[in-house]
C-alpha cells in the first residue's frame, strides 16, 4: 500500500510540523492530525496486533469505533494503553507504540497463536481447562488457574502503567437549557435553532474540531457554512466545548461528560487538570451523535488495508491523505459512491463493486464521470495477502447465493456494509432501538423524557437533510414547533441491500464480527449450535461487544448473523443494551480530586496544632486527626501509651477528646424526648448533673452511648461516639420531624463548636482547682460524681466542667468555646507538669477503658444487645423507650448469647490479637464461641488482656481452657475469660 | 442522579440528600404490642410503581421529606416536608 500526504487539502493546519515517535522512530504530521492520520500519511500500515489470535491490524476507521490501530501512548507514569490512534490528537513530542506483541507489532512472535486458532473459538478456555482430563482429576480448577495466568499474558491489550499517576483530574458541574451532543450537520443547526430561541445550550463534541461530517467534505462551501454557524452560536454566548465526549446519560437530564484537556494546552499551564470530569444538568438535551458505517464479515476482512469507506473520505477530505493508490471499494449502499469519485479525482486507481444488481443512472454517472470502474451483484469474498492487502476475491451473486468470482489486484480494500446510528445514549435511559429493515439499522424511538435525536443518529444520510433534521428536532424540543417528523429515515437514490456475511458453503473462514475481541462469525454459528440464543447469551459466551468498542462496529453484524442461524428476523432477535461511558472513561477522571489526603473530609481538634507542638503522633480515628501518643524521649509506642496509662492511674493525664460528637438538645419537651430516646431514665435527671445514656434502634440493638448534661431546665448537652455523631444527629432529627412532631425540641451538633479535654487521675481535682477561679469550686460536695457545673478558667474562660470517668479514675471533663482550646491546654499542662502529669492520647485512652471494661464502636458494633453489652441493668423497666419493645424478641434474650467478658493469657507471657475468635481447645471450627474486640497491655495487671464476646458470658466459662484462634496470624493462644471490669471493679478510684 | 426539589432549598441533586426509608410506615407506640412493631420494622412492601419514601436534605437544609417516587422511572410527583408544622409554613411562603 502506498498510503501519502497530498500536496494541498484538508482542515490540518500545514504552517505547524509536529514531530512524533511510533515504535521508537521519529516521524512527522501537522497540527490537525489525529495519530492514526499521520501514521497513514507516514504509510505506516501495520498498528496493532490483534486480542487473542496477534493477527496483523491496520487503520479501520476514522473515529472512535476503531478497532484496528490501537496504541499505547506516552511513557514511564504517563503510559496510557488501548488509545485509539484514530482518535488520539497529535502533539509535538508524542510517543506511541504498539501493544500485545513482542518484539514489535510487525514481528510479534504471539502470533504462532494463529497456527491454533481452529481451536481458539468461544468458550475454549472453559471447554478445554474446566472439562477435560487431567484437568478433572479432583483439582481442575487449581490446575486451570495456572493455565489463566499464562493464556491472560498470551492475550490481551495493553499493559497500564504501574506508577502513580502524576496528572490531577478535576470535577465540574454545569446547568444548561439545551445540551447538544456532537457538532456536525444536524447538530450546529440544532444548536443554532436554540440559541436563536434565547436558550442557554451547551454544545459538545468528542473530538479536537468542531463541525463533525462538515469536516470530511471537500465542497468549500460547507466548510465555510460550518465556520459561519460556529462563528454565530459564539457571538449568541453558546458553550461550545471540543475533546468532550458525552459518555452517560442519567436521569432527570443529567448527562456525564468526559473533558481531555489537550496536551499543547496542559504544555503552556502545568496548572490544567488533564481530564475534567462534568456532570450537567439539562432542560432538554439533543443527541445528533452521528451514525458509524459498518464493515461486511468476509475471509481476512481485517488484513491492514482494509477500511470503512467513509474512513478513506475522511482521509482524504480531512487530512489531506491519499490512502492509497490502487483501491477496490465495497458497498451495498449509495454511500459510498461519493467517496469512491473523491478518491479517483484524487488520482487513485478505483474499481467500485455492488452487492446490488443495479442502481440508478444518476449513482451510477457519480462513479463514471470519476473515472470509477463498476461491477454489480458482486462482493469481497476474501482478501489476499498477509500482512498486507495484495487483492480481492470477488463473490458472484448468482442469485442461489455467492459464487467465487475474480481476484481483482488492489492494496486498498474499502467496505461500506451501512451505517448503525449511535443510539447509546439513548439506550442509556432504557430505551430500546427499533430494528428498520428498510435502512438496515437500529433506529432510535421516542422518549418520554426531553431527548431527542436528529440527523444520521436519527438514521437521517444526505447532508442537507441532516441540517434540516438538526433544526427541526430541536424546534420540536424546545416545543417552537409541533413535530419534527417532517424529517424521515433515510434519503438514499436506491435502496440499501442487506449483507452482513460473504461466503460460499460452510466454507469455514476467518471472518471477523468484532475485531476488536477476535470474534468471526463461525463463532457466532458456534454459539448459537451450543444453544446460546438470546443476544445477551451470545454476548457473554463469545464476548461479542465486549471489548473497550462496546461493539459499535460488530454488533448488528452479529445479531444478523444470530438471526440467521435462527431462522428469524433480526427485529426479533433484539438488541443488546448500550450502558455508559460511550468510550472509555479513566479511573482518574472518575476520582477526579478526591485522591489521596483528599479521598475524604479531614477533621482536626481545635487544639490540633498544639497537640502536635507537644510531641503527639496522629492517628486516624474516622475522619478525625487524634493524638495516638505523646512520645518522651525515643519511646515507642507501646512504652509511650503504658507510661501514659500509668500515669493518668498514678497522678493526672490530659486527652484531647473534642472529636466527640455533642449535640445540643434544647426545648420544653427536651426531657421528654430524651426519656423516650434514651433505654434509661432521663426525666428525672436533675439540673447540673449528667447521666450515661444508651440508645437502641428501633429493632432493639444498641445504637451508641454516651453522657448526657443537663444545663437547665430545657437545655441539655448530649454526648456520642466519635463515629457516631453524624448518625445520631440524623436519628434525632427523623424522630422529631417524622415521628413526634409534636415535641417541641430543637437538636444542633455542637460538635465543632466546643473543645473538650478528659482530665483523669487522682490529682485530677487539685489540678483543676489551680486552673479554675475562685468562684467555680470543683470540690466533692460542689461537684459530685457525675456533676456538672458552668465556671470560668482562670483568664476568665468560660467553661463546662462534668465529673464523667471513661478511664475509671477520678475524672473531669472540660468544655470551652472551641477557639479557646489552645488556651485551655496550656492552663491545664502548665499545672499538670508539676503534678508529675502527662498528656495521653487514644491508645492509653483505649487501654484504660479496656480495664474498666468500658465498651466503644469495636464492642457495640450493631448486633448487640444492651443484655450482650453488660449494660442490661441500666436499661429502665418502668417507661417505653426507642427498642424497648423488639429487644424483648425471645431470640435476643436467649442466655446464650455472646457476652461481654474481660480475657486474660493463661501464659501471663502471652498476647493475642484483636479479631481472634474464641474456641474450646478441642472444637477450633466454624465460628467458634465468640470473638475478641480489643487487646491492650494492662499498666496495672501488667500483662495483656482484651474485651470480646463468649456465648453465654464469661460465668458459663469460669475454670475452662478456652483459645484465641487467629490461624493466619498467631495461631492459638491459651486463654481464660473473666469479668470485663479487670480493673477496680466497685470504682472506688472514680467516686473517690 | 434524581434531581430533588427540596420546598425550603429548591431543585437539588440528590447526593445532597441521604434515603430514609418508606415513608408509608406509621410506627406504634412505644409500648405497642410486639407484633405491632414486628410489623413495622421488618414488614416491607416492594413496591413497583408509586412509593412514599423519606430523604433528608443532609447536606442543605436537614430537613426530612415525604417524596413520592416511580420506582420503575424514578418520576418523583410530589416533595415535601414531613413535618406537618414545617409542611404548612412552607406552603404558605410560596
Amino acid at each position: 500500500m502506498s498510503a501519502r500526504r497530498l500536496p494541498g487539502g484538508g482542515q490540518i493546519d500545514r504552517s505547524r510540523l509536529l514531530n512524533f515517535k511510533w515504535d521508537g522512530k521519529q516521524y512527522q504530521g501537522y497540527a490537525g492530525d489525529t495519530l492514526a492520520s499521520a501514521l497513514l500519511a507516514n504509510n505506516q500500515q501495520l498498528i496493532g496486533r490483534s486480542f487473542k489470535y496477534h493477527r496483523p491490524r491496520g487503520i479501520m476507521s476514522a473515529g472512535v469505533e476503531e478497532s484496528g490501530a490501537i496504541v499505547t501512548t506516552g511513557e514511564g507514569d504517563r503510559r496510557e494503553p488501548n488509545v485509539k490512534a484514530t482518535s488520539q490528537e497529535l502533539y509535538e513530542g508524542l510517543l506511541a507504540s504498539g501493544q500485545n506483541a513482542w518484539p514489535n507489532v510487525r514481528r510479534d512472535m504471539g502470533a504462532v497463536s494463529g497456527w491454533f486458532s481452529r481451536f481458539f473459538v468461544a468458550g475454549f478456555y472453559y471447554k478445554t481447562f474446566m472439562g477435560l482430563p487431567p484437568f478433572e482429576w479432583g483439582k481442575g480448577t487449581g490446575i486451570w488457574m495456572q493455565y489463566e495466568k499464562l493464556i491472560r499474558k498470551a492475550a490481551g491489550m495493553g499493559q497500564a502503567s504501574r506508577e502513580p499517576d502524576p496528572d490531577h483530574y478535576d470535577h465540574a458541574h454545569a446547568f444548561c437549557d439545551v445540551l447538544v451532543v456532537g457538532s456536525g450537520p444536524s447538530g450546529l443547526h440544532a444548536a443554532l435553532t436554540a440559541a436563536r430561541a434565547g436558550r442557554d445550550v451547551m454544545l459538545v463534541e468528542q473530538d479536537f474540531e468542531i463541525g463533525g461530517d462538515y469536516l470530511n467534505q471537500s465542497d468549500a462551501a460547507l466548510i465555510s457554512r460550518r465556520a459561519e454557524i460556529i462563528a454565530e452560536l459564539e457571538q449568541a454566548g453558546v458553550r461550545i466545548m471540543n475533546r468532550t465526549t458525552a459518555f452517560g446519560l442519567y436521569d432527570y437530564g443529567t448527562a456525564g461528560l468526559l473533558e481531555r484537556v489537550s496536551d499543547v494546552a496542559m504544555a503552556a499551564n502545568p496548572h490544567l487538570p488533564r481530564q475534567r470530569f462534568w456532570t450537567v444538568r439539562a432542560g432538554a438535551t439533543l443527541l445528533a451523535t452521528g451514525a458509524l458505517e459498518r464493515s461486511v464479515a468476509f475471509a481476512n476482512n481485517d488484513r491492514p488495508g482494509v477500511m470503512t469507506a467513509a474512513a478513506a473520505g475522511v482521509y482524504l477530505n480531512r487530512y489531506g491523505i491519499l490512502p492509497g493508490q490502487q483501491i477496490v471499494v465495497a458497498t451495498n449502499n449509495d454511500s459510498a459512491y461519493t467517496v469512491a469519485a473523491e478518491l479517483a479525482s484524487a488520482g487513485a486507481s478505483v474499481e467500485l463493486v455492488d452487492a446490488r444488481a443495479a442502481v440508478s443512472a444518476q449513482q451510477r454517472e457519480v462513479a463514471a464521470l470519476a473515472g470509477v470502474q463498476t461491477r454489480y451483484g458482486c462482493a469481497p469474498l476474501a482478501v489476499q495477502g498477509s500482512k498486507t492487502v495484495q487483492g480481492v476475491t470477488l463473490a458472484n451473486n448468482g442469485g442461489a447465493g455467492w459464487q467465487a468470482g475474480d481476484l481483482m489486484q488492489c492494496e486498498l480494500l474499502l467496505v461500506s456494509g451501512g451505517w448503525s446510528p449511535v443510539v447509546n445514549l439513548l439506550s442509556h435511559r432504557g430505551i430500546k432501538p427499533q430494528w428498520d429493515p428498510a435502512q438496515t439499522c437500529f433506529l432510535p424511538v421516542e422518549s418520554a423524557e426531553n431527548i431527542a435525536m436528529a440527523g444520521s443518529a436519527a438514521g437521517v444520510w444526505n447532508l442537507a437533510a441532516c441540517e434540516q433534521s438538526g433544526s427541526a428536532a430541536m424546534a420540536s424540543l424546545l416545543g417552537l414547533a409541533a413535530s419534527h417528523r417532517s424529517i424521515v429515515a433515510g434519503g438514499w437514490d436506491n435502496p440499501i441491500e442487506p449483507l452482513y456475511e460473504v461466503r460460499i458453503g460452510e466454507q469455514r473462514v476467518k471472518s471477523f464480527v468484532d475485531q476488536q475481541h477476535d470474534v468471526t462469525s463461525d463463532d457466532i454459528r458456534l454459539a448459537h449450535q451450543e444453544g446460546f440464543v438470546s443476544v445477551e447469551h451470545l454476548k457473554r459466551y463469545t464476548t461479542l461487544g465486549m471489548a473497550t468498542d462496546q461493539g459499535k462496529m460488530g454488533n448488528v453484524i452479529g445479531m444478523a448473523l444470530m438471526a440467521d442461524a435462527l431462522g428469524r428476523d433480526i427485529s426479533q432477535v433484539g438488541t443488546t443494551t448500550f450502558r455508559p461511558p460511550y468510550t472509555p472513561v479513566s479511573i482518574g477522571a472518575l476520582a477526579g480530586p478526591n485522591t489521596g489526603a483528599h479521598f475524604r473530609a479531614l477533621r482536626r481538634t481545635p487544639m490540633h496544632n498544639w497537640n502536635l507542638a507537644n510531641g503527639a503522633t496522629m492517628t486516624e480515628a474516622g475522619l478525625w486527626q487524634r493524638s495516638w501518643y505523646h512520645a518522651r524521649d525515643a519511646e515507642t509506642i507501646s512504652q509511650a501509651y503504658v507510661r501514659e496509662a500509668e500515669t493518668a492511674r498514678s497522678s493526672v493525664g490530659i486527652c484531647d477528646v473534642s472529636s466527640l460528637g455533642k449535640i445540643a438538645v434544647q426545648g420544653p419537651d427536651a426531657s421528654e424526648f430524651l426519656n423516650r430516646v434514651y433505654s434509661n431514665a432521663f426525666a428525672k435527671l436533675p439540673v447540673g448533673k449528667a447521666r450515661y445514656g444508651i440508645m437502641l434502634r428501633d429493632d432493639g440493638l444498641v445504637m451508641d452511648d454516651g453522657t448526657c448534661w443537663r444545663l437547665s431546665e430545657n437545655d441539655f448537652l448530649m454526648t456520642t461516639t466519635t463515629s457516631n455523631a453524624a448518625k445520631v444527629m440524623v436519628w434525632l432529627e427523623e424522630l422529631l420531624q417524622l415521628r413526634w412532631p409534636d415535641l417541641k425540641v430543637h437538636v444542633s451538633s455542637v460538635t465543632d463548636q466546643w473543645a473538650s479535654v478528659s482530665v483523669a487521675g487522682p490529682q485530677a481535682r487539685a489540678m483543676i482547682a489551680a486552673c479554675v477561679e475562685a468562684s467555680t469550686a470543683v470540690d466533692n460536695n460542689s461537684l459530685p460524681f457525675m456533676g456538672v457545673r458552668a465556671g470560668k478558667l482562670n483568664g476568665g474562660i468560660d467553661c463546662l466542667i462534668a465529673r464523667i470517668s471513661f478511664s475509671g479514675e477520678m475524672a473531669f471533663e472540660i468544655f470551652v468555646a472551641a477557639g479557646f482550646g489552645p488556651a485551655m491546654m496550656e492552663l491545664l499542662w502548665a499545672a499538670a507538669k508539676p503534678l508529675g502529669g502527662c498528656l495521653y492520647g487514644l491508645e492509653a485512652l483505649g487501654a484504660l477503658r479496656i480495664e474498666k471494661g468500658h465498651v466503644t464502636g469495636a464492642e457495640l458494633d450493631g448486633r448487640v444487645t444492651i443484655d450482650d453489652a453488660g449494660l442490661g441493668k441500666m436499661a429502665s423497666t418502668k417507661k417505653s423507650y426507642i427498642g424497648s419493645v423488639l429487644r424483648q424478641r425471645p431470640e435476643l434474650m436467649r442466655e446464650d448469647r455472646p457476652r461481654l467478658v474481660g480475657i486474660f493469657p493463661k501464659d501471663k507471657a502471652s498476647t493475642f490479637n484483636a479479631g481472634a475468635l474464641i474456641c474450646q481447645p478441642d472444637k477450633v471450627a466454624g465460628f467458634g464461641e465468640g470473638w475478641i474486640t480489643a487487646v491492650t497491655h494492662s499498666p496495672v495487671l501488667g500483662h495483656w488482656i482484651g474485651l470480646g464476646y463468649v456465648a453465654g458470658g464469661h460465668e458459663s466459662w469460669a475454670g475452662r481452657d478456652l483459645l484465641a484462634t487467629d490461624p493466619v496470624r498467631r495461631g492459638n493462644v491459651e486463654i481464660e475469660v473473666v469479668s470485663p471490669h479487670m480493673v477496680d471493679p466497685k470504682g472506688e478510684r472514680m467516686h473517690g | 442522579m434524581l434531581r430533588i426539589k427540596c420546598p425550603f432549598c429548591g431543585e437539588r441533586d440528590h447526593s445532597e440528600f441521604s434515603y430514609g426509608g418508606d415513608g408509608s410506615i406509621v410506627y406504634p407506640a412505644l409500648d405497642a404490642p410486639m407484633q405491632d412493631w414486628v410489623e413495622a420494622v421488618f414488614q416491607r412492601e416492594n413496591i413497583r410503581g408509586m412509593q412514599t419514601e423519606t430523604w433528608q436534605h443532609v447536606n442543605g437544609c436537614r430537613t426530612w421529606l415525604l417524596v413520592e417516587r416511580d420506582t420503575m422511572t424514578h418520576e418523583i410527583r410530589s416533595v415535601r416536608a414531613a413535618h406537618p408544622g414545617v409542611a404548612k409554613a412552607l406552603e404558605g411562603s410560596s
